[in-house]
């Protein structure tokens, strides 16, 4: 990929994971990073094996999970933090992501007094990025 | 010096149902859920062994596995073969009639060995084979 079209890629996600808490659109983003929405939405989508709302939703529900472990938030007020709007498209979504609904997923969880990461051993072979 | 092994892995072949398996079937806790484009790292834990965590590695196509691979590791973890354990308990008859009764499969029954062990034998639903196993006081000589 050209490095001009991997730079707005870049900047796209970084976009993503600064407001992922906004009602930001497919528009909006190629507004942003000067891209149209069709040619963002296939590059992106090569660069990052998942489209920039598929990407959204997973910075959304990632968010959620850190909230359910490590505040005392309701499930209600966490929905609204990351951006949900509605409580119950937000349990179905994060139960279909995560694997448990909000509220088992709470209670299975113990709170993690440190940041989580991937150890960088995986991150090499899985070729991730920071 | 190296001192202690933090984490290890569990090859499942779906997260979201060896989640619900470990947490809702076996009891074991969250540890560490992240993900990075299509790659989830996530990981729980036993309740009672803090230190340690087991990664559920997902059986999929990515940048390190290919189809391949998946299919021949996806052989040998419904084969047992990548099964880890022993898992211990201090009552292996009732924790055996817990898990039973949650609906994990198990392939032998709790038995007193000869050996000086209560074990009993069971599968996550990926297909890992474990063993679970209670210590018995040694005899005195």
């Amino acid at each position: 990929m050209r490095s001009t079209a991997h730079k707005h890629l870049r900047q796209a996600r970084l976009i993503l994971d600064r407001h992922y808490d906004t009602p930001i659109t497919i528009d909006d983003l190629s507004r942003e990073v000067a891209l149209s929405p069709y040619y963002l939405i296939r590059a992106f989508r090569r660069a990052y094996r998942m489209t920039p709302h598929q990407y959204l939703i997973a910075q959304r529900i990632d968010r959620a999970k850190e909230l359910l472990r490590n505040s005392d938030r309701s499930i209600t007020e966490i929905c609204a933090e990351v951006g949900f709007e509605s409580l119950g498209s937000f349990s179905s979504l994060f139960r279909k992501v995560a694997g448990l609904s909000p509220s088992a997923y709470r209670a299975n969880s113990r709170p993690s007094p440190t940041p989580a990461y991937i150890p960088l051993c995986i991150c090499v072979l899985y070729g991730l990025e920071e | 010096m190296i001192n202690r092994l933090s984490v290890t892995t569990i090859w499942v072949k779906d997260q979201n149902e060896a989640l619900r398996f470990y947490t809702e079937k076996l009891g074991f806790e969250i540890r560490a859920d992240v993900t990075n484009g299509d790659f989830r790292w996530l990981t729980v834990g036993l309740k009672t062994q803090p230190d340690i965590e087991f990664q559920l590695a997902a059986l999929k196509p990515s940048h390190a596995l290919t189809q391949k691979q998946v299919d021949h590791l996806t052989a040998l973890v419904e084969a047992g073969l990548l099964g880890i354990g022993p898992w211990k308990t201090d009552d292996c008859y009732q924790t055996c009639a817990t898990l039973q009764a949650r609906g994990v499969e198990f392939l032998q029954p709790a038995t007193d060995r000869p050996y000086g062990i209560i074990e009993a034998v069971f599968k996550d639903n990926s297909g890992n084979t474990m063993v679970l196993a209670q210590d018995k006081p040694r005899r005195q000589a």
